[in-house]
């Protein structure tokens, strides 16, 4: 049976089934979004259960230019998946080197935050439950932002070699995806940080 | 077998030299292969689980006794939990999944093959890493330290001042990193399934192991993460000097108790759900029946998968919560049993009317029916508070969890092994050891198990190092540590058959069971590239449509 009929009934004629390099960041998501809900339990459970200072009042601001910063990345990720997949090169290179560019200003905000945390105000993850806490939810979701620069900076070199046409759009969309998601928990994370933590 | 199933002869063996096959064993991304190693891993680490368990089952064999050192038992029931659960049943389930998934669903590999090696080899990490901390435990200048603090670690034991060393931090580290083996691989699963499948294999057609896999990966996802960050936040307070359970610095041991059983108690439905796939692979094949119920099935899965994320804290009824969260907690225990025992119904309704054929893996899957229903029964007992509130950490509940991973898991997992042996070596498995294997294990799992309730109704506590004479528990202990060893040498028959049956056993054919999935199709043991053509389905049962045209299931679905 070398030149084999295939034995099976006939293949109904439009089977399509969903990307699987879309399904898979789905379920990564899915998985860090229940990690980030353990250390956000986590956080608002420890509210106010500080020993000694400092306390988020005294000790936080808002960093409202930061949060602008990231989250408008969101916007030009998206467009610059879309002009990829218009094949527009020259627009979806500008619009990924803002991207990294406003994700690396968050970083920058958040590194600044910290120093001033550490000398102003004595605060480290040893001091106190707040400290525990917010260093490391805001740790979390800063190492997720660093994942996802370095991500963004790989393709972002292939890019400005001109390696990314088109065809590559499927597999932006799904890093635009993660992106997408390290935005969405900083909403979470600043709302419980510095809205309701205070 | 009927004439118009396809053979393909396997693939062409060329004569290599041991080191090229143990390279090509060490660098495969092949499902198949990756799906062994995970099943002779998992092995491995059996049996020195089960040597752990027989050291704790000879320490309490007599009151009084000291075969071992209160330290040494206490390292041993902490490695033998960690063990079994992490190291031996997780990574059978993962290999069994890598294995028979995608032949299953008529695919190539795995959506991702190397993240699917990438996982496994994570997960190996993690039990390496477990078992380096006997030489690694207190650094280069002490003699070796195992972790001590119980599989669950309950804080303060975790913290820095109650588990001074390395110890700790080997069990830490290695549930961090199969843990994250287990995400890769359950992202992978879940991939493999909505996106690999072959052209006709809706979901409604899905074999049922292949929904289970899918609804047991999900969890996976929600259910093993939350111990991922517990780890984390233990790691930061043993490391970076963090007061997340530090009751000295207004932490809470409790906050730990959540987090760990929001992972521990979904764990037990990410092992018993595989269970219930083999079940529902194996019994309508020995009974000769289509699968009673398989959307109800489908929905009980669903059903079970949700239902048992918010149980948890039943482990914790006397953490002193309010009335309200406690007839919570009591309610949703109870309320999961119902679509466990829809389960039930539906395979016991498999076989009624079927030509039941009593082949060795038909008679694990009927083991696993009477005493995961006992199982059910003592665990619904024990949903009940004040119930839990005399026996919690008593005898009783390490009868009654043993029961569901002895008798329900570990059975089903044995009628596996013997069901898919021929596919995955091309040898049939000998009946005649494998019903001394059934037997025997049976006499000395009920031996052991069956009296365990006792003593624990007595009053005797787990994790007890020694005990008092005349308490009535001192025969009843004896029994246990009997049975203990009958099930011992049930295990060692068990191998003996695996290592002999490769060797000696008669040649499998693609089908030797008659069954209708497609993984029969193909020769034993496959080839690397599983299915010459793409096949296509049209039900649920491919093969009995090729092997019955005049009669087919499409017709009726």
């Amino acid at each position: 049976m070398s030149a084999m009929a295939n034995p099976f009934p006939q293949a109904p004629a439009n089977w399509k089934l969903p990307d699987r390099g879309k399904v898979a960041m789905a379920g990564l998501i899915i998985a860090e979004s229940a990690i980030f809900t353990i250390f956000v339990v986590a956080y608002l459970f420890y509210v106010g259960k500080s020993l000694g200072g400092p306390t988020p009042r005294e000790a936080l601001e808002t960093p409202i230019f930061y949060t602008i910063c990231l989250l408008s990345s969101s916007f030009t990720i998206h467009f610059a998946g879309k002009s990829l997949e218009r094949n527009k090169r020259g627009t979806f290179l500008g619009l990924w080197l803002i991207t990294i560019l406003l994700g690396g200003l968050f970083l920058y905000g958040t590194g600044q935050e910290w120093h001033r945390l550490i000398y102003e105000h004595g605060l480290t993850i040893s001091t106190n439950l707040f400290g525990t806490t917010y260093y490391s939810l805001v740790g979390l979701h800063a190492f997720h932002v660093t994942a996802g620069l370095a991500m963004l900076c790989i393709v972002g070199i292939f890019a400005l070699a001109g390696r990314v046409g088109a065809d590559q759009s499927r597999r932006v969309d799904v890093l635009s995806m993660y992106w997408h998601f390290v935005d969405a928990v900083w909403i979470v994370v600043f709302t419980v940080v510095y809205i309701l933590g205070r | 077998m009927s004439a118009n199933a396809i053979v393909i002869q396997s693939a062409q063996v060329v004569d290599r030299t041991w080191i090229e096959t143990l390279h090509e064993w060490l660098t495969t991304v092949d499902h198949k292969r990756l799906g062994i190693l995970y099943v002779v891993y998992g092995l491995f680490f059996f049996v020195v689980g089960g040597i752990e368990a027989l050291i704790i089952r000879i320490q309490l064999m007599h009151s009084h006794n000291t075969f071992v050192s209160p330290q040494v038992f206490n390292r041993m029931f902490t490695m033998h939990g960690t063990t079994m659960i992490f190291f031996v049943v997780m990574p059978i389930l993962f290999g069994f999944a890598n294995y028979l998934v995608p032949l299953m669903i008529g695919a190539r590999d795995m959506a991702f093959p190397r993240l699917n090696a990438f996982s496994f080899w994570l997960s190996a990490l993690g039990g390496f890493l477990l078992y380096f901390s006997f030489l690694g435990g207190s650094g280069l200048y002490g003699a070796g330290n195992a972790p001590d603090v119980g599989w669950w670690a309950y804080a303060p034991l975790g913290a820095r001042a109650f588990s001074p060393g390395h110890s700790s931090d080997y069990w830490t580290l290695s549930l961090l990193v199969s843990g994250f083996g287990s995400i890769g691989t359950a992202i992978n699963i879940i991939a493999t399934v909505l996106c690999m499948r072959c052209p006709g294999m809706k979901l409604g057609r899905m074999p049922l192991l292949v929904w289970l896999y899918l609804v047991q990966a999900g969890m996976v996802l929600i259910a093993i993460t939350p111990l991922s960050a517990a780890q984390i936040m233990l790691l930061i307070d043993r490391y970076l000097g963090g007061h997340f359970f530090d009751t000295q610095a207004g932490g809470s041991a409790v906050l730990w108790m959540h987090f760990f059983w929001i992972f521990g108690h979904p764990e037990v439905y990410i092992l018993i759900i595989p269970a219930f796939a083999f079940l529902s692979e194996i019994i309508p094949v020995f009974s000769r029946k289509p699968i009673f119920g398989y959307p109800v099935m489908v929905a009980a899965t669903v059903a079970i998968g949700l239902v048992s994320t918010s149980v948890w804290a039943h482990h914790m009824f006397t953490i002193g919560m309010n009335s309200y969260a406690n007839s919570f907690f009591a309610l949703t225990t109870m309320a999961v049993g119902v679509p466990t025992g829809i389960k039930i119904f539906n395979w016991i309704g498999t076989m009624w009317g079927g030509k039941i054929q009593f082949k060795v893996p038909m008679l694990f899957c009927i083991g696993f029916l009477v005493q995961f229903l006992i199982a059910g029964l003592t665990g619904i007992m024990q949903a009940a508070v004040p119930f839990d509130w005399q026996l919690t950490l008593s005898y009783f509940v390490v009868a009654h969890f043993h029961y569901v991973i002895v008798g329900g898991i570990l059975f089903a997992l044995f009628g596996a092994f013997y069901y898919w042996y021929p596919k995955m070596t091309g040898r049939m498995p000998s009946e005649s050891l494998g019903k001394w294997h059934f037997w025997l294990f049976l006499i000395g799992f009920h031996l052991t198990f069956d009296v365990m309730h006792i003593p624990g109704l007595l009053g005797m506590p787990r994790r007890i190092y020694t005990y008092e004479p005349g308490r009535g528990w001192d025969t009843l202990n004896l029994i246990i540590t009997i049975g203990a060893f009958i099930q011992a040498i049930a295990i060692l028959l068990f191998v003996a058959n695996l290592i002999i049956s490769y060797f000696k056993g008669a040649r499998a054919g693609n089908d030797p069971w008659d069954a209708w999935t497609l993984e029969w199709s193909i020769s034993s043991p496959p080839p690397a590239y599983n299915f010459a053509s793409v096949p296509t389905v049209a039900s649920r049962r491919p093969l009995w449509d090729l092997k019955h045209p005049e009669d087919p299931d499409s017709r009726y679905e």
